[in-house]
């Protein structure tokens, strides 16, 4: 209340100086240094908080319907926790070597961000592999997308999930392809730092997935 | 200009009249909700009736203020002078929030109790009248599991009993509505999950007054939506028993020749589909057809007022059911084939004829309350 | 209407259909939401009176019940989701980066994007018109009925359909809050923001959480429809109760989606028109935050009879009767910004002041349908379609009117005729009220909603025939606003830059805008900037930085094309159940061609451009001369 001007009188400048206007005293972060390398982070981190509800839905859902198995295998004897603990560490491996790609951006070492990136791409798919191997086995189990509106959530939910993943690949794909021959420059920076925040958020969800999907069904 | 200001609170003096005496008491009292005839409808009227009330005051206070603006303030043709630059004020502010959270606590109060006391589940209560409700498209069944009979389109209950309803639907969401005796609830599909169906729907209602009453689907439910219509017909309970007692005979048999012949024709063609004992065990896919000579309309829109109106009425449906109410066209769905290529008029009059005579001799009563 | 096409950068002059398709610019992206939106307006509204025409007898035949369904599904669907959202995002565009004196939005790239989505989301939806399977569930959806086992595979046209413009509806809002975030001009604070920026920047966070659980509904929807999923489906153990839920999670917040921005509407044109400072500023800022916080915690209020018990239907009845509060406040902060003003009855104005009549009218029969109880009887009857018209056109529609007239002269450069903006104004206020006012009545005497027709005889006659002639009146007083739009343009005469004596930056900006909004960005040194300082004699608001070059975004086909390979992904997997098999492969040729138009513009270096100092300079000084 006290920032509003008095009624009828010119108020100062604000004396925060305002983003663009001023240089900061504090060499910001690379990712950081242009006006769109800020905007596109801002847009990132609205786009994952709109993608968390999305995802919390899906949560909701597969909660509401998780024991509508109709006669079908339930979670508990789907579930091979082994194998989801690996693809588990494939992932949370994976989110580790980006932000080792991050870090080296940083230190503008294109070649070691590239590497750790292809890292990143690798773990990623393997991961997939392995989910890809999973759905094949349920499928062979008779847990399919439309036997059951447990089916219909659980593919829904890890199915959602998986296409994320996808679309991170393809993404990172993109990101290397375009860059294979680049430098780090502060046009770059933000893109590989957006990926990287997406990257984490997907790796997060698949916590929540792991906890809440497997390890709750293997329980319940 | 200002004679504009005035008109405009000029026009809603008549509207808030209108509004208050409509509050009194109006509509038709078979079908208004404003003419409560049940405890639910008479507890929910005195809800509306109360935050009306209170909203006619806000609604006055803000035409109030707008016109004494719209009258006193307005800037006269070539005025250029700049009022006084008001930032704000904390009184004021002060006094619009408080008087609102006053409102609605009051308001909240009220409401949480009666949603409460209008919830209670009378369904282990030995005086209260079991009922099942089960929609369909675009029809309602009614069973009476203790009395082990089953009826469709038009509900009979017992005046002044609290009737435990159970509700669900075979096909798409519907709400059963009575208007004058209770507000909504729906009847929703659900899994069977356990032996339990899932969304299945608990609630009671009761009438107070003997007389015809008006019920309503109220969820969109396809293209008939608007004519799945049914009646709830309120007996004294002895009347109500004289009924069930009559309901419980087997189907009354045919003593002419003619209605002998509609009844070989009924077997032939109808049996698969509808019963026409209400005591009938096996779970036909078509209405209960027990009582069907009095109706008081046929497929819930077809005007029966007499036995002529009834028996055309019901000859007219048979014909060709999806003139009068187009029926869902879901694949595997069993629906009323039309009759008029398939009998012949002398068949269909027989049929008409042997099925006017299903009728138990308790009548609805002839008029709608008042 | 002549825009500054000055080819700066070596951008080669463009035909104008190419530079429309192509613009990221935030001003023709407005005129694209505003003509579309408007001719949407016109689809709904000519759907409007096809069911007031086949209401206004009892067992009339102009419509039987299936088409009368497909009418009723696309008026509700046209208005929310294609008229009311991007009419209002046409003025957030063309308005908001003006009001906080910002070159553009923070992604213009996106914004196209959004732009695009919006328009084959709708064309989508509205193909489904020459496929005959016409949406016939109702704008809410409801399963099963929204199954094509029920209807067809219209739901299935509005499932695509929403899924595409709510894309483009949940970009949007990242990208407003993006920009107020961090494209406000030096000295602009949050406190010092225009209350139409402020409730753009809370209608836009709201999208943002509302957007989502629609989202989520609508793939388990088309899942359901076309994919053989069960979420929803009873027999396979689905309940069709969770799509309730995940709708109005959405639907309602989606009510202050398109509310707020109309109150933000009305608290720029009141206080103008009142020259006076919007009454009780950090009252008003605090009360459109808190109405959207509880947005978000009443969704089962739309679901009283659903059978939740009476624990949740109190809880959010009661919940949803604090709503009235923050909203009563607004109410009573715009009648004090009036109060000891100088008001002029301009047609911006008089939809201003009827907006309060009616909306007020509108809120306190919301506070009385929140009490459940007292909702058994109202719901799914006439009493809400009174309701929500009251508040959707009371709130939205007059806003969207209010603020064309008023922002008219600085989006197209000319001010609309006054005298037939009363006249619009006249027509289409007693129209509306003639229509709706007794529509509350009819829900209580027994009228359910959605119905196609209703038997004679139980004294629904009358007020269905005096709705209908209502919702003929307002049909009028839309045709004089055509009219009035045809001669404007025709006749019309240039507007100045600041008609109105207005109060807030986008007055200060020259007209036509420049591509770059402002030459050098401004300084601000409070509340109400432009007003400030003309009182303090300035001629406008000082600038902040020397001239310098701009750097502007270039224009891009992709976000076309783009929307493009979705729509026909979109029909390509509606066509495969509804036609052929076969159709997959043009869905997978739609979503490959998506994924295509996202890697070249991953791919090809897009630095922008700049506009040379010199060229700033010299347009700049014709503008102050002009």
């Amino acid at each position: 209340m006290s920032l509003t001007a008095e009624p009828g009188r010119l108020g100062a400048a604000a004396p925060a100086a305002r983003a663009g206007a001023v240089e900061k005293t504090e060499a910001p972060p690379i990712e950081l240094a242009t006006q769109e390398g800020r905007n596109k982070l801002i847009g990132m981190w609205l786009f994952i908080a709109a993608e968390s509800v999305l995802f919390a839905s899906f949560f909701a859902v597969y909660l509401a319907l998780r024991h509508s198995t109709m006669g079908g295998p339930t979670g508990k004897e789907l579930f091979d926790l082994k194998l989801v603990f690996l693809a588990t560490a494939l992932l949370l491996s994976s989110s580790f070597t980006s932000v080792m790609a991050v870090l080296n951006m940083r230190r503008l070492q294109a070649g070691a961000m590239k590497a750790w990136l292809l890292a990143t791409w690798l773990l990623g798919a393997s991961f997939l592999a392995l989910e890809a191997y999973e759905f094949n086995h349920y499928v062979h189990m008779g847990h399919t997308f439309t036997s059951s509106a447990f089916g219909t959530a659980f593919y829904s939910l890890v199915g959602f999930h998986g296409a994320h993943v996808t679309f991170g690949l393809l993404w990172l794909f993109a990101l290397l392809v375009r860059n294979l021959r680049r430098e780090v420059t502060p046009y770059i920076a933000p893109k590989v730092y957006a990926f990287s925040l997406y990257w984490h958020f997907v790796d997060l969800v698949w916590v929540f997935i792991f906890s809440v999907v497997y390890l709750m069904g293997k329980v319940a | 200009m200002v004679r504009q200001g005035r008109k405009k609170g000029a026009f809603y003096v008549p509207l808030f009249t209108l509004l208050a005496l409509a509050l009194a008491g109006c509509g038709d009292p078979r079908v208004s909700a404003l003419v409560p005839q049940g405890s639910n409808a008479r507890e929910s009227l005195s809800l509306i009736q109360i935050s009306a009330y209170i909203m006619f005051g806000v609604m006055g206070v803000v035409i109030f203020l707008l016109a004494v603006v719209l009258i006193r303030f307005r800037a006269k043709p070539g005025d250029r002078t700049i009022p006084k630059q008001v930032e704000g004020s904390n009184l004021l502010e002060f006094i619009w929030t408080a008087i609102p959270v006053l409102i609605i606590t009051v308001l909240s109060i009220l409401t949480v109790r009666l949603t409460f006391s209008m919830a209670q589940d009378h369904s282990d209560d030995p005086n209260a009248l079991k009922i099942q409700v089960i929609a369909h498209q675009y029809w309602w069944e009614f069973r009476y599991p203790d009395l082990g009979i089953v009826t469709a389109q038009d509900l009979y209950i017992p005046v002044g009993k609290k009737i435990s309803a159970e509700l669900w639907s075979t096909d798409v969401i519907h709400s059963f509505w009575v208007p004058a005796l209770t507000g909504k609830m729906d009847a929703n599909p659900g899994a069977l999950l356990d032996g339990k169906r899932q969304n299945a729907n608990r609630f009671s209602f009761d009438a107070e007054t003997v007389g015809v009453f008006l019920g309503k689907c109220a969820e969109l439910c396809g293209p008939s939506h608007a004519l799945m219509e049914f009646k709830v017909v309120v007996l004294p309970e002895d009347e109500f028993n004289r009924w069930v007692e009559a309901m419980k005979k087997p189907a009354p048999k045919p003593e002419t020749t003619k209605a002998a012949a509609g009844e070989q024709t009924f077997q032939k063609n109808c049996m698969a589909c509808h019963a026409l004992e209400a005591t009938d065990p096996a779970n036909r896919p078509g209405p209960n057809l027990a009582n069907i000579g009095n109706r008081l309309t046929i497929a819930g829109v077809l005007p029966a007022g007499d036995d002529a109106e009834r028996a055309a009425s019901l000859r007219r449906w048979i014909e060709a059911p999806n003139a009068v109410k187009p029926q869902n066209d879901v694949p595997g769905t069993v629906i009323m084939p039309p009759f008029k290529d398939k009998l012949s008029p002398e068949a269909l009059d027989q049929l008409v004829d042997f099925l006017m005579l299903q009728k138990v001799d308790v009548a609805p009563p002839k008029a709608a309350a008042r | 209407m002549t825009t500054i096409s000055v080819p700066v950068g070596g951008v080669r002059k463009k035909s104008l259909l190419w530079d429309y398709l192509t613009t990221v610019d935030h001003k023709k992206i407005a005129h694209l939401y505003f003509w579309t939106g408007l001719v949407y307006f016109l689809i709904g509204g000519l759907e409007a009176l096809l069911i007031r025409t086949q209401l206004a007898v009892p067992l009339n035949h102009v419509l039987d019940g299936k088409a009368y369904n497909e009418v009723l599904a696309m008026h509700g669907t046209t208005m929310i989701f294609f008229v009311a959202m991007p009419l209002l995002f046409a003025l957030m565009n063309a308005v908001v980066p003006l009001q906080i004196g910002a070159r553009d939005l923070a992604f213009p790239f996106v914004n196209a994007l959004s732009y695009w989505l919006y328009f084959f989301g709708a064309l989508l939806t509205h193909v489904s018109f020459l496929t005959g399977d016409v949406p016939q569930g109702g704008w809410t959806g409801y399963f099963p009925l929204a199954h094509p086992d029920y209807t067809g595979y219209g739901m299935s046209y509005y499932a695509m359909g929403l899924q595409l413009s709510g894309l483009g509806t949940l970009l949007t809002g990242i990208n407003f809050v993006a920009t107020i975030v961090n494209h406000r001009a030096p000295g602009m604070t949050y406190m010092r923001m225009p209350l139409f920026t402020w409730t753009t920047l809370i209608a836009s966070i709201l999208t943002m959480f509302a957007f989502p659980p629609l989202t989520a509904g609508l793939f388990l929807m088309i899942y359901d429809q076309l994919f053989g999923g069960a979420a929803f489906d009873p027999a396979k153990g689905g309940n069709p109760i969770i799509w309730q839920h995940l709708f109005w999670i959405f639907g309602h917040p989606e009510v202050y989606i398109v509310a707020l921005p109309a109150f933000g509407i009305f608290s720029e044109v009141i206080p103008v028109f009142s020259r006076k400072r919007l009454f009780g500023y950090p009252a008003m800022v605090v009360a459109t935050a808190l109405i959207a916080f509880f947005g978000f915690m009443v969704w089962v209020h739309h679901m009283f009879t659903v059978g939740l018990g009476p624990l949740a239907n109190g809880v959010f009845g009661v919940a949803t009767t604090i709503i009235a509060v923050p909203t009563g406040i607004k109410i009573f902060n715009w009648i004090f910004t009036m109060w000891g003003g100088k008001v002029r009855m301009t047609s911006a104005m008089l939809w201003s002041v009827g907006f309060i009549i009616t909306f007020v009218m509108g809120g306190v029969t919301g506070v009385m349908m929140a009490l459940p109880p007292a909702d058994y009887q109202y719901h799914d009857t006439y009493f809400i379609v009174a309701h929500f018209h009251y508040v959707l056109i009371g709130g939205t529609v007059f806003s969207v009117f209010a603020g064309a007239y008023y922002w008219w002269p600085k989006m197209f450069g000319k001010l609309l005729n006054e005298t037939l903006g009363k006249i619009h104004f006249w027509l289409f206020f007693i129209g509306f009220h003639l229509t709706f006012f007794i529509q509350h009545f009819l829900g209580l005497w027994g009228m359910q909603r959605r119905i196609f027709t209703y038997l004679p005889g139980q004294g629904f006659e009358l007020p269905n025939l005096v709705s209908t002639i209502g919702a003929y009146t307002m049909a009028l007083g839309v045709i004089v606003f055509a009219i009035n739009i045809v001669y404007t343009f025709v006749k019309g005469k240039p507007a100045p830059a600041d008609p109105w004596d207005g109060r807030t930056l986008e007055w200060a900006t020259p007209t036509p805008v420049p591509e770059y909004n402002f030459a050098r960005l401004p300084l601000i040194r409070g509340l109400d900037p432009f007003w400030l300082e003309k009182q303090a004699g300035n001629k406008t608001v000082p600038p902040a930085e020397p001239y310098a070059d701009i750097h502007m975004p270039n224009p891009s086909i992709l976000p076309f094309m783009m929307s493009l390979s979705l729509f026909i992904a979109g029909l390509g997997f509606i066509f495969k159940d509804q036609y052929h098999p076969s159709f997959l492969y043009l869905a997978l040729f739609g979503v490959a061609a998506t994924l295509l138009v996202m890697f070249l513009r991953s791919v090809i270096d897009d630095e922008g451009r700049h506009v040379p100092r010199e060229l700033v300079e010299q347009e700049d000084a014709k503008g102050v001369s002009a």
